[in-house]
């Protein structure tokens, strides 16, 4: 799985640190999106899909 | 079935006639307050994007399924501006208003809203909400002992829902709490359905002059609270005066209404539903606490009546098409019980995984207070019931006065006792 991030689009809602802590993180200076693993493994695909079905800024693309 | 008896008359026009167009918003059903008004499920089912009659005679969308929904809410052709032609206002005198004297960004299109939202998102991040939490677990527990200690029967609106989230945003914003009582009435005045322009000015005109005087006392005393950050950004030329009292009043009255009623109409909807009271009471596990708050937030869906927005643009979108200019309006109550997507969404079930409800919009727009707000909502859930457990009504479910007169939907008194 490869994950990547639009941070111009990220409104810093926090649902993909909800979803997937491990993954994705926010900035202590404005709660933007930081993305950790752009490779997660497979145990954390689904949750990464959560995350990105949850983004309300559609700011997270995931392929494979 | 009201409307649907209507004998056809000819016309030679176009344009749909009136008695077509059904009218909105309709009331919810006698004894079911926590389901959304019923003509709204049946449109769900029938015409889930309709054109429907609101109060000023225009005739805005209303969608009601939860594809449609968020698809608008999140499409750049669709405008939150409150001050485009087309833009469905809850009374009269609103966009004179917006145009005259400003304007919250939630009410902006990007980039200006982004520009100012971001300006406040960082003391709202998950890692930053969550550090709040033994705070506010202090804070409940203190006003539990309070209660405790206090007459028996009470309002809970009164004794505990509203101070709630009025003591954490006024610790987060640097807002002196003693002067809830000054704001949690003007506030009242902004989510009033039909409300009274002159009175809405009036309590907005307070509301700013509050912030004005809260914002100098930053730049004299600056602390490390929310309101003395957006004071700095004043200072550094980042923002104006008035877009830096727009966002203290906005954080302010969505940051204690809101909860507010999540914790008033959640309480009174499990004790309706014992069965998923015990549920909430005998777990110590936060997991199913996260997953009951998400399930009350679809359930409840406070933000009622409909996200206001105007298409930019022509929009084609299930089978209609929606012209630039026309109305929409985007109820997430009716999105949040679409069958397609949470099965048998009448049922309070707090084992679902609700994670998907809108209750916090979707969207550039989504609530940027969300993360604070789940915080709240588990600690109060996980301490409430459990510190009282014979926690129940003072008064019957009829008695019990539902706001079906403002846009934040709630109760104005839960008499409770123990």
């Amino acid at each position: 799985m490869r994950v990547t991030i639009d941070t111009e689009r990220c409104i810093a809602a926090g649902q993909c640190v909800l979803s997937a802590p491990d993954v994705f993180d926010q900035s202590e200076d404005d709660g933007m999106v930081v993305l950790l693993n752009p490779s997660p493994p497979d145990e954390l695909v689904a949750d990464v899909k959560q995350a990105a079905a949850l983004c309300p800024a559609l700011a997270i693309m995931v392929e494979g | 079935m009201e409307g649907k008896n209507v004998t056809e008359t000819p016309t030679t026009s176009a344009e749909p006639l009136a008695v077509d167009i059904p009218a909105y918003p309709t009331p919810r059903a006698s004894g079911c307050p926590f389901d959304p008004p019923p003509r709204q499920r049946e449109l769900q089912a029938e015409a889930p994007i309709t054109k429907v009659r609101w109060w000023d005679g225009s005739t805005p969308w209303l969608v009601t399924r939860y594809a449609d929904h968020r698809a608008l809410l999140a499409d750049p052709r669709v405008s939150a501006d409150s001050t485009h032609p087309s833009h469905p206002h809850r009374a009269a005198g609103m966009r004179e208003a917006h145009l005259k004297h400003g304007r919250p960004f939630i009410r902006m299109d990007d980039p200006e809203h982004a520009r100012l939202r971001r300006t406040v998102t960082a003391p709202f991040s998950v890692r930053r909400s969550e550090a709040m939490r033994p705070a506010i677990q202090k804070m409940v527990d203190g006003l539990i002992d309070d209660m405790l200690a206090g007459p028996n029967p009470v309002d809970l609106v009164e004794a505990f829902a509203l101070v709630v989230p009025s003591l954490v945003i006024c610790e987060l914003l640097g807002v002196p709490y003693s002067d809830h009582g000054f704001f949690q009435e003007n506030s009242k005045q902004l989510v009033l359905r039909d409300a009274d322009p002159q009175q809405v000015a009036e309590a907005d005109r307070q509301l700013l002059a509050y912030m004005e005087h809260l914002i100098d006392e930053k730049l004299a005393h600056p602390g490390d609270d929310l309101m003395s950050g957006v004071a700095a950004r004043v200072k550094a030329g980042e923002l104006t005066r008035d877009e830096a009292k727009r966002i203290g009043q906005l954080l302010l009255l969505a940051g204690h209404d809101t909860s507010a009623n999540m914790i008033a109409l959640g309480t009174l909807a499990l004790l309706q539903h014992p069965d998923q009271l015990k549920i909430v009471r005998e777990t110590d596990d936060p997991a199913v606490i996260a997953a009951a708050v998400e399930e009350l937030l679809r359930y409840l869906s406070i933000i009622h009546i409909g996200h206001p927005r105007a298409a930019l643009e022509d929009i084609e979108i299930g089978g209609h098409l929606i012209h630039a200019g026309d109305g929409l309006l985007l109820p997430p109550e009716t999105a949040n019980r679409d069958p397609s997507v949470f099965p048998d969404p009448d049922r309070l079930d707090v084992t679902r995984d609700a994670r998907g409800h809108v209750a916090f919009a979707f969207g550039p727009h989504q609530c940027l207070g969300q993360n604070l707000a789940r915080v709240e909502l588990q600690v109060v859930y996980s301490t409430l019931y459990r510190r009282i457990p014979t926690l129940r009504l003072a008064t019957s479910f009829d008695q019990i006065p539902f706001k079906h007169d403002a846009t934040n939907y709630g109760v104005y008194e839960l008499p409770v006792t123990w």
